[in-house]
């Protein structure tokens, strides 16, 4: 078989594909509920319902969505440059310990000053984290993927060195927790009484930045430029390193703006589980959203009401919550393949 | 005990043998697809489902040498999937194993959740036991390193000569080489560059599989979630560091797995009272991103890794 280029694509053959891939993926979980003694009606149902059914479920979802719609930007931004930045996971932690060292005391100053220099610091965090590794493939050549991924895993044991040494709340009970945050060093709720706090505006607004540097600004139409053809871009004289590091640095510091909400607005304190793997989610997330801002954040309620209804599903039914990660990771797939086969058709010869 | 202790010591060097050895499949494996021009991200998860699946077919009742075959299986079907997607419809690979390395963990969570629902420690199987080699286990400081591991260990030193062989001295090996460096070379010969890199990323993928049921069926006797965690990634650095060559990859392992010894001997040293101990266990994530920038400058990348092959494209 090879695949031929579909020169004008119909409407239908747009939109075949990821409509099939994402029934795909609810076939998929059918058959993997149906496997575990459960009723595939029932869990979807009961999914839907944990994750929209009530005024606390849909806050939950919000509220999940908000460090997926950080991470998802971080990646959507990387990827379309071609950077391939894995190590989202990190670089929120490092805005996270960025928040946790600053807001416990050592700036006592009001909010207003506060807050956004942790959410700048924070960002600053991540963009350093992320420029070792760019810059090591920019220099040297060395694959960012598995750089990225080893960071993860060494950034982490530092946290938890961090937890289990300075930062140590010391009225903590011995658990490997920071002190709470000061209370200046808080994102306030957006509405008074309901639990969803300002970090899910800011996730909004970046997504809305992002936009707009991706279409109205230079930078955003060389990131693409270098994503599509590096080699094409310099020769047309840009500079494809120095934008390298801007993507960078750029992906790094929303990465970071996770960290800095979850624990500014929503824990209050650093733990070691702060985040389920929100770095590698925000891979699919921006997949899913084809790494368009905005889709991004629709990518990112979508998977957060998964999680949040999968949760309440396993509670309820017995089904191993795994049935989430397992939906989203074949939808990814599945949403790859779909693209493809919206501008190719395969032929046989 | 101190530094040189610990380095002539036989139980070190078995140690090292021993944590090289998942290594070793899991490189070798690695090694194959990238010498066909596919980089397998997807070796994390693989390694993570032939842990689990090797582990679970021996608990249900089949012998060792049934659960490592079951793993092998089970890292062929994922490379199916990776080389389907990678291979002829040429989906960026590195989209594509991340997918996969999703995929085959989530999948064997689940598995794990459904087949033992209420289980607080997962249970104990019977494991591969050590093996004395007649005559060579009796060598001091050799025998007891090299010749008294479990029979999983030599299978990966087979396994190591047996893939240089067939790389280098068969047919088939040239033609998985030309397929990462000139595909269109082996188009011209008239062979299937698709037959060649699907075959090796399956087989390749059985091999990450065989490395993660190393874990299970031989280091321990159990299952557990993050048992694997991030050897994967270890291994793709351990290729590059082997500038993808066989024997190389196993001496990069091997002397990997040394300094992991190392650093555990070292926790329990007067060393080991006043540093964290989180750096000891950060110690291989940073030796392997060394490693990468050690070799960046000198490896021998082949040329079309990552390079999908559309037959009638020139």
């Amino acid at each position: 078989m090879r695949l031929e280029p579909i020169p004008d694509p119909s409407l239908a053959r747009k939109l075949l594909p990821p409509a099939l891939a994402i029934l795909g993926s609810f076939l998929v979980a059918s058959l993997l509920a149906l496997i575990a003694g459960g009723n595939p009606l029932a869990v979807f149902g009961a999914i839907v319902k944990g994750a929209v059914g009530s005024k606390f479920a849909l806050l939950e979802t919000l509220n999940r969505a908000t460090p997926l719609i950080f991470t998802g930007l971080a990646v959507a931004v990387a990827f379309r440059a071609k950077l391939w930045n894995i190590g989202a996971e990190a670089q929120l932690y490092a805005g996270a310990v960025v928040t946790a060292v600053l807001g416990t005391g050592l700036l006592p100053w009001p909010p207003a000053l506060l807050l956004p220099v942790l959410a700048l610091v924070a960002m600053l965090a991540g963009a350093l984290l992320l420029l070792g590794p760019a810059l090591l493939k920019t220099r040297l050549g060395v694959d960012e993927v598995v750089t990225t991924l080893l960071l993860n895993y060494i950034f982490l044991l530092f946290v938890s060195y961090l937890l289990e040494g300075p930062l140590k709340d010391p009225m903590g009970m011995g658990w490997p927790k920071s002190a709470r945050l000061l209370a200046e060093a808080r994102l306030p709720r957006i509405v008074d009484g309901l639990r969803l706090h300002w970090g899910f505006a800011l996730a909004l607004i970046s997504a809305v930045a992002l936009w707009v540097i991706n279409t109205r600004t230079t930078l955003g139409f060389e990131m693409r430029a270098v994503g599509q053809n590096a080699e094409a871009a310099r020769f047309a004289g840009m500079p494809v390193t120095r934008i390298m590091l801007k993507t960078a640095l750029l992906s790094g510091g929303l990465a970071a703006l996770a960290g800095f909400s979850e624990v500014s607005g929503l824990k209050g304190s650093l733990t070691l589980d702060l985040s389920p793997g929100y770095g590698y989610t925000g891979i699919v997330v921006a997949m899913l959203a084809l790494l368009h801002p905005l889709g991004v954040v629709a990518a990112a309620l979508f998977v957060a009401a998964i999680f949040v209804g999968a949760d309440a599903m396993s509670r309820a039914l017995g089904v191993p919550s795994y049935i989430a990660d397992i939906m989203l990771a074949s939808a990814l797939l599945m949403m790859v393949l779909a693209i493809l086969l919206t501008k190719f058709r395969v032929v046989r010869d | 005990m101190d530094f040189f202790d610990i380095l002539t010591s036989a139980a070190f060097w078995a140690a090292a043998i021993r944590i090289a050895s998942p290594l070793i499949f899991a490189t070798l494996g690695e090694l194959i697809c990238e010498r066909a021009g596919v980089l397998n991200l997807g070796i994390e998860g693989i390694m993570v489902a032939g842990a689990f699946a090797g582990w679970i077919a021996v608990y249900m009742g089949l012998p060792l040498w049934g659960g490592v075959a079951v793993a092998f299986l089970t890292g062929m079907g994922f490379g199916l999937l990776h080389g389907t997607l990678s291979v002829p419809f040429g989906l960026s690979q590195h989209v594509v194993g991340i997918g996969l390395t999703l995929l085959a963990t989530s999948l064997t969570f689940y598995t794990y959740r459904v087949v033992l629902p209420e289980v607080s420690s997962p249970p104990k199987i019977e494991a591969f036991q050590p093996f004395e080699i007649p005559l060579l286990s009796d060598i001091p400081l050799l025998g007891p390193a090299l010749f008294s591991q479990t029979p999983l260990t030599y299978a990966a030193f087979i396994m190591a000569a047996l893939v240089a062989f067939v790389l280098y001295r068969t047919p088939l090996g040239l033609a998985v080489r030309a397929a990462g460096e000139s595909p269109s070379a082996v188009a011209a010969q008239g062979l299937s560059v698709t037959a060649i890199r699907m075959g090796a990323v399956i087989v390749g993928s059985g091999f990450m599989a065989v490395g993660g049921a190393f874990l299970t069926l031989s280091a321990f006797d159990s299952f557990f979630f993050d048992m694997v965690n991030g050897r994967g990634w270890i291994c793709i650095a351990l290729v590059v560091f082997g500038a993808w060559k066989p024997g190389k990859a196993v001496l990069g392992a091997i002397l990997f797995a040394a300094f992991d010894a190392l650093q555990i001997r070292l926790q329990q040293t007067t060393i080991g009272a006043v540093v964290p101990y989180q750096l000891f266990l950060m110690m291989p994530y940073l030796l392997s991103i060394l490693a990468l920038v050690l070799m960046s400058r000198r490896a021998e990348v082949p040329a079309a890794l990552m390079v999908p092959f559309n037959k009638g494209e020139r």
